[in-house]
């Protein structure tokens, strides 16, 4: 059922291309930066999209409200309340009263319209506009199945960010993460899956054994994750299209920390055999492992760098869990983690240019990233426990998940967490129970 | 449902089987299988005692007799001198049940990362299958699994929980 419902929405995704309405100016007047720390949040104003008949408009209100929720998340703009527009959606139609948003303060203004086709699609446009220079700045239209409108609200927050930030956005995108719930004992966990804004959520496993750690593959059709069915655990691979579920190679052992090569044909994974964890490929297309590390200490948690060349690790080779970046044939280790404490799960940005991990120190854990030589590390979340982050595909977000302490009980409370890569803006990602081990997929096709 | 009802079957004859045998040695005649500490010379005269206590070979007789767990340091995975001990006395008392094939599991306190303390727990295991080994225990004999720090033994978060948690557990087969 769920499964079906995925591949409804991959296909109608194809007939959502967006396409270009109007001409832009070359200059743009309004640029928000991102790479500085705080910034002010830029005021800007989403109308309602207009819509011809009333279940247009219904969908043209909701669309507006996703997109005016997208950009609030980012802490980079901040949507007004539509309360104090002067400006109404019917005379928006006829054409842009620039002095009514200006007299509200909104640097940049959405506007749009949703019809009902006559085949049942929905047709949305949308048009962002820079008030204080009075000109179009971007504007697509989208048609699609009106149950994918969520999707073209996604996509059109990603066109506006695009354009006011000049990076690619990440609102068109998924999560994958393990959701649990029960006593530290008894937790229940199962793989689940949701838009990145916590919408269209589902399970996709039944909670009769433990899951952790799910990776999307490139193209966001597979997802690699640790399985504990059968009591031992396993690296497995789902077919999100099919549902297809297999375990990966038949070494007898413990096989976990699995991650996909940037082009998708190979799983990184660590594999246990007495007493030593080390670090193996196995391709997808001959089903052949390799090994990467020859090494008596704990190698695991690797990570591919984003060209494939190279692949970022944890061991405790040096007597304490530290990072080491190697070639992608496992030659050239280098350390690159030396600060105060111990060092887990590092993660490569998509971006090439950072690595995020979990760092260990006094009594706390913190998220960071460094770059791959080591240098210019910072710390970005802390908390009793905070574990495993995820990058956006944009490589400016990160999110991960926080537990707190649990009670004699076993009473605990984990929760998944966004920050930027400024280290402002964290937020709390909204899951119906607890949530761990997020793992943010590329932006969809 | 028909093998349900075998099964219940088989259960009521093994209970029957146990109640005779207890039977037996209530009455005072001695099939030698019970666990007395009477001679094996047959002009003596024969002493009994009703057995008492678990299953000879079973998990429960291993927790009564040796432990059922060995503990460790913080990100540590070498048997500590009392673990020692109970590895010792362990492969003794495997040697007395040869049949006997054992599953060690590994474990760490929740203070780690999940990955990295999935590879510790198996190191953990394979701490007391090595020494097992040494021992003299058949390897085919022992098999390890980690679980990271996902099975906590003793909740809350208490450095005595902790140090509970990290732990290896024997599980007899």
């Amino acid at each position: 059922m769920l499964i079906k419902a995925t591949r409804g929405l991959l296909i109608a995704a194809v007939s959502m291309l967006g396409i270009a309405i109007g001409s832009f100016p070359a200059q743009a007047e309004i640029n928000v930066n991102i790479t500085e720390g705080f910034v002010e949040p830029l005021p800007v104003a989403v109308a309602d999209f207009n819509g011809g008949q009333p279940e247009a408009q219904l969908i043209g209100r909701d669309i507006a409200e996703v997109i005016s929720a997208n950009l609030e998340r980012t802490g980079l703009f901040k949507p007004i309340d539509d309360k104090a527009f002067i400006q109404d959606q019917n005379s928006l139609q006829v054409g842009v009263r620039f002095g009514d948003w200006r007299l509200i303060n909104a640097q940049a203004l959405v506007t749009g319209s949703a019809q009902v086709q006559g085949d049942g699609k929905v047709r949305v446009e949308f048009r962002l506009w820079d008030v204080y220079a009075e000109n179009m700045m971007t504007g697509f239209s989208y048609t699609s199945t009106r149950t994918n409108w969520r999707r073209i609200a996604h996509r059109i927050s990603d066109a506006i960010y695009k354009r006011l930030t000049g990076e690619q956005g990440y609102f068109d995108t998924r999560v994958v993460y393990v959701s649990e719930t029960g006593p530290q004992n008894r937790r229940q966990r199962r793989l689940a899956i949701m838009d990145q804004d916590g919408f269209n959520h589902k399970f996709l496993t039944n909670g009769r054994f433990d899951v952790f750690t799910p990776r999307f593959s490139p193209t966001s059709q597979e997802i690699t994750y640790l399985s504990f069915e059968g009591n031992v655990p396993k690296v497995k691979l789902l077919d999100l299209q099919t549902g297809r579920e297999e375990t990966l190679g038949n070494f007898k052992g413990m096989s976990f920390a699995p991650r996909f090569s940037p082009d998708g044909n190979s799983v990184v994974m660590s594999l246990a055999d007495r007493g030593n964890t080390e670090i193996y490929t196995m391709d997808l297309r001959t089903r052949k492992f390799s090994r990467l590390t020859n090494h008596p200490a704990i190698d695991t948690s690797p990570s591919y760098s984003p060209d494939g060349s190279k692949v970022v690790f944890n061991s405790d080779r040096g007597g304490s869990q530290q990072l080491y970046v190697m070639d992608v044939n496992g030659g050239n280790v280098k350390r690159i983690s030396f600060n105060k404490g111990r060092y887990a799960t590092p993660v490569w940005s998509p971006r090439g240019d950072l690595i995020a991990f979990t760092r260990l120190s006094g009594r706390k854990f913190f998220i960071g990233v460094m770059k791959p030589d080591g240098s210019g590390e910072r710390m970005l979340a802390e908390g009793y426990h905070a574990e495993g982050p995820t990058w956006s595909p944009n490589g400016r977000v990160l999110s991960y998940y926080k537990q707190g302490k649990s009670d004699s009980r076993g009473k605990v409370k984990s929760k998944v967490y966004t920050v930027d890569l400024s280290g402002y803006n964290e937020r709390e990602v909204v899951t119906p129970l607890d949530g761990v081990d997020p793992a943010w997929s590329p932006l969809l096709q | 449902m028909r093998f349900k009802l075998l099964t219940m079957f088989a259960a009521a004859l093994f209970l029957s089987a146990c109640a005779s045998n207890s039977d037996n040695n209530a009455d005072g005649s001695n099939d030698g299988s019970s666990a007395t500490t009477g001679t094996t010379d047959q002009s003596s005269s024969v002493s009994s005692s009703s057995i008492q206590g678990p299953q000879p070979g079973t998990l429960e007789h291993l927790v009564v007799n040796v432990g059922d767990r060995v503990f460790y340091g913080y990100d540590q995975s070498d048997l500590q001198a009392e673990g020692q001990k109970t590895t010792e006395a362990l492969a003794v008392w495997m040697n007395s049940y040869p049949a006997v094939t054992l599953t060690v599991e590994g474990h760490a306190d929740e203070r780690g990362t999940r990955e990295y303390n999935l590879a510790l727990g198996e190191r953990r295991a394979n701490s007391v299958r090595d020494y097992l080994v040494a021992l003299g225990v058949n390897p085919n004999r022992v098999q390890v699994v980690s679980y990271g720090k996902e099975r906590p033994a003793v909740l809350g978060s208490t450095e005595e929980a902790w140090a509970q948690n990290r732990r290896a557990v024997f599980v007899v087969n």
